[in-house]
């Protein structure tokens, strides 16, 4: 404790951080100009990317920061899709006020559903959440205006609300689907470098210590269930834009919009911010290069997911950081002392 | 002959050290005690030796065999048995269901139910009660009764007096000399020094996971011990 | 009458879910593992036992002479090469893990057998139906799974309670460590354990597949039923898993009785009101 106050000052950027901001830079000004230059199906492949980057940024929040294990995430994709269905469909609502009004109904359901399912812990909290979504999957299969069991479509008129042009409507909905991702990528990475993400990561470590300690818990959750939801919500609305067509199984598919999401925080390293990345770029790898064999590639990911697990929980970037001690998204502060001999800024 | 031997055993609870190059004999047959502070180690000796914390394979030696890496079934096997601080009796279990699984590793020798019962008279009656309902000297019977079932050569009891009114501990320590008789070998960590050095023939004083003093029972330096103990004069 | 009906049916039905929960009732009592590819063994067994019947050419009853000593060495061997290494490290890795293998059963049997959907053949006894006075009729089948049921919940009571294996399971489920301390292999008893719910899980399979047409997709909702019966029952009591699953049965033939299509629904909804009301369950017993 003999160093001069002057010469600490917390820092959270590195080097590396710096060098990787200039290449995302980069990357990011090639994604946006994609439609100038890619074809088609480059763009579904990269809006792919980019939507399941966004869901697995959102489970990694809930369960990495927050350490809300919730399988059932896939109910907020499916209302957020059927939403936009359902407005644009029976109520003829513009279809981008209904992309907007997708996400906040999303998390407007999301509310009682957290009061319900908080009572729970652990397992049963993993449980409740998905037998939530079955309701909801079941519930829309029931209701005759959604389609009922066979689902909606989204109709010419919608399309040509968008754009009259076909490759015009493709580029807008790629754009639009970028630019979400960047969003809930931005929105993760500020909430973790802010002062709630400290208390979350508290939350994770131990949630009795941290509530003796006055973080509020319960209400820190809450906010961070309800604001996921909706950020899925609005990645669902976008998800059946592009696919033009929902139905219950598809909407709320487990699979699709929660199993394969887990397995790509876990690989690519759960509550890191570079984790999921990693993770989604090796379940897209691998789907492409399998994708002639049928479904080997989710046994594949699987076998992956386990090994993961048991030989490097904390996954690939969690590996990474240990190894090398990296930090691309610097959400950690750290202390750094200055050498005596420079004046440090304070 | 030495039956227990930890020679440079350190321990940790993930990234935090608990015990630092500790080096303990016990011979056979006798009974030595060891003492020390709140958090000095003495729990964290008796789960390393048991094989509830892991160590380098020849940091522990039990009867000339290194068993610092084993898990703590194969170290019941060999013959060390373990009171557990606070009693772990196991609640949905009887009281003789609980000595039962004592007997688990079916090591033979002179403790039997039979024999426990003799020792524990009150158990006997007390042997299709759960083992909750138990007062805190009769669960305290019973843990030692529980270690006793697998025969073992060496004993580890931790804090036997622990919680328990005076008069019981006084029951307590006397069935232990029963014990004793029998030529087992006992290790004994207890919080209450006079208690323990009564018990025992000599003792080590641990401090924050040091080893500070080893001493006879019979003869040694009170202010020795008091420093040891408080930490007066770190080496 | 038609209510009485409707109970009596339900109830029955709930046999089932309870059959397909022992597996994952013991899982959890004893090594807190929470499984999620359940359903998925569910299926698999059904597959085993078809295979067993292709192979032999025995009926789906005798299969189960295949069936359960192949459950039982996979559960063993799964316990012992795998899970027994989630099972420190908190909730995540058991429930990825045990994901990562519904996912690999689910896919693997997809691409062994294909996506379509397969059946056991029993013969008569599937439709045969006592009537009794007031237009209730029983279906022998449902009656047999049941019974099956019952009976498979009082072997194992007798198990946990009358011998040596069943104490060291209730002392395991109490407290692992002092358990291992005592001199009792943990890891070895985990690997027993899971062979033995992988044997009632094997019984399920088969009954279910002679009763349902199943595919390889069959697994997670089957795992959400066996989940609904335990947690509604309450965690660590068996007697309490087939009370949970008569209670769902019973919620998904009233469900049913009023709209065909509410059955699964009204199931979830008796669920998730019951967890809302009491998150331990009905009948609670293990305690954290």
């Amino acid at each position: 404790m003999e160093v001069a106050a002057e010469t600490v000052h917390v820092e959270r950027a590195t080097r590396a951080s710096r060098i990787f901001a200039m290449l995302a830079a980069a990357a990011l000004v090639a994604l946006i100009s994609l439609p100038w230059w890619g074809d088609a199906g480059d763009m579904r492949l990269i809006a792919e990317m980019a939507y399941y980057l966004a869901l697995a940024q959102l489970w990694n929040l809930l369960a990495g920061y927050a350490g809300l294990v919730s399988v059932g995430q896939q109910a907020f994709v499916g209302l957020g899709g059927y939403m936009l269905f359902y407005l644009t469909g029976v109520w003829n609502v513009n279809v981008y006020l209904a992309v907007l009004i997708a996400g906040p109904f999303a998390g407007l359901v999301a509310i009682p559903v957290a009061f319900a399912v908080f009572r729970l812990r652990g397992a049963y909290f993993a449980i409740g959440t998905w037998v939530v979504s079955e309701v909801f999957a079941l519930l829309a299969s029931l209701i005759g205006s959604l389609g009922a069991g066979s689902g909606m479509s989204l109709t010419v008129p919608i399309l040509l609300e968008i754009s009259h042009q076909r490759d015009v409507r493709n580029t807008i909905i790629y754009l639009m689907t970028l630019a979400v991702s960047l969003f809930v990528t931005t929105v993760v990475y500020l909430l973790l470098r802010s002062r709630h993400g400290l208390a979350l990561t508290a939350i994770r470590d131990s949630e009795s210590a941290s509530a003796s300690l006055g973080v509020n818990t319960f209400g820190a959750k809450f906010i961070i269930y309800v604001a996921t939801a909706t950020c899925t919500g609005l990645i669902g609305a976008l998800i059946f834009l592009q696919k033009l067509r929902i139905s219950p199984e598809a909407g709320f598919s487990v699979n699709d919009w929660t199993v394969v999401v887990i397995f790509m925080v876990v690989i690519g390293g759960i509550g890191t911010i570079e984790g999921p990345f990693i993770g989604m770029l090796i379940f897209i790898l691998l789907r492409e290069l399998l994708a002639d064999y049928g479904t080997y590639y989710l046994i594949l990911l699987g076998l992956i997911a386990i090994a993961i697990m048991l030989k490097a929980p904390w996954g690939i970037w969690g590996w990474v950081i240990q190894r090398y001690n990296l930090q691309l998204f610097p959400v950690g502060r750290r202390l750094v002392v200055a050498p005596f001999e420079k004046t440090a800024k304070p | 002959m030495i039956l227990l031997r930890t020679q440079n055993l350190s321990a940790f609870y993930g990234d935090f050290q608990a015990l630092f190059g500790i080096n303990v004999d016990v011979e056979q047959g006798e009974t030595v005690a060891i003492i020390g502070a709140n958090g000095a180690g003495k729990t964290t000796f008796l789960r390393t030796v048991a094989g509830a914390l892991r160590s380098a394979p020849d940091a522990v030696v039990f009867d000339a065999e290194p068993i610092g890496g084993k898990t703590p079934h194969e170290i019941v096997r060999l013959g060390i048995a373990m009171v557990p601080e606070g009693r772990r009796l196991f609640p949905s279990l009887s009281v003789e269901e609980n000595l039962l699984i004592g007997a688990h590793s079916e090591r033979r020798g002179p403790w039997s139910l039979k024999r426990v019962y003799e020792l524990f008279p009150r158990l006997r009656e007390l042997r299709h009660l759960p083992a909750t309902s138990l007062s805190g000297g009769q669960q305290q019977m019973a843990a030692i009764g529980r270690a006793l079932m697998s025969n073992p050569r060496l004993l580890l009891c931790d804090e036997l007096s622990l919680g328990l009114a005076p008069i019981v501990i006084r029951d307590i320590y006397q069935c232990l000399g029963a014990i004793i008789a029998e030529g087992t070998t006992v290790v004994l960590v207890e919080q209450d020094i006079n208690r323990a050095l009564d018990a025992s023939m000599r003792f080590y004083c641990f401090q924050e996971g040091h080893l500070a003093l080893a001493a006879p029972t019979k003869n040694f330096d009170r202010a020795e011990l008091t420093a040891a103990y408080f930490g007066m004069q770190r080496r | 009458m038609q209510w009485l009906n409707i109970l009596i049916q339900g109830g029955l039905l709930g046999g089932f879910y309870a059959l397909f929960a022992i597996g994952l009732s013991m899982s959890f009592g004893i090594m807190r593992l929470v499984n999620i590819a359940h359903g998925d063994f569910i299926v698999l067994a059904a597959y085993v036992g078809m295979v067993a019947i292709d192979a032999t050419g025995f009926d789906p009853f005798m299969s189960l002479i295949v069936v359960i000593p192949a459950m039982f060495l996979f559960g063993y061997a799964l316990q012992r090469g795998l899970l027994n290494f989630t099972l420190s490290g908190g909730l995540l890795p058991p429930l990825l893990v045990t994901f990562g293998i519904s996912v690999i059963i689910e896919n693997g049997l997809q691409q062994g057998f294909g996506a379509y959907d397969h059946r056991l053949k029993e013969g008569a006894i599937e439709t045969a139906s006592l009537h009794l006075p007031g237009g209730i009729d029983l279906g022998v089948y449902p009656l047999l799974v049941f019974a099956v049921a019952v009976l498979a919940i009082g072997s194992l009571q007798v198990m946990f309670y009358w011998t040596r294996l069943g104490r060291a399971f209730r002392a395991v489920s109490d407290d692992a460590d002092t358990a291992e301390l005592m001199g009792i292999d943990n890891r070895k008893l985990f690997a027993v354990a899971l062979g033995i719910a992988m044997v009632f899980t094997g019984i399920a399979g088969v009954l279910f597949g002679i009763r349902t047409i199943f595919d390889p997709a069959a697994g997670p909702i089957r795992l959400i039923l066996a989940f609904e019966a335990v947690i509604i029952g309450g965690l660590g009591s068996l007697w309490g898993t087939l009370l949970g699953g008569v209670v769902l049965g019973i919620a998904q033939a009233v469900g049913a009785a009023l709209n065909p299509n509410w059955q699964i629904l009204a199931g979830h909804l008796a669920f998730l009101f019951i967890l809302i009301l009491r998150p331990s369950g009905l009948f609670p017993r293990t305690r954290d």
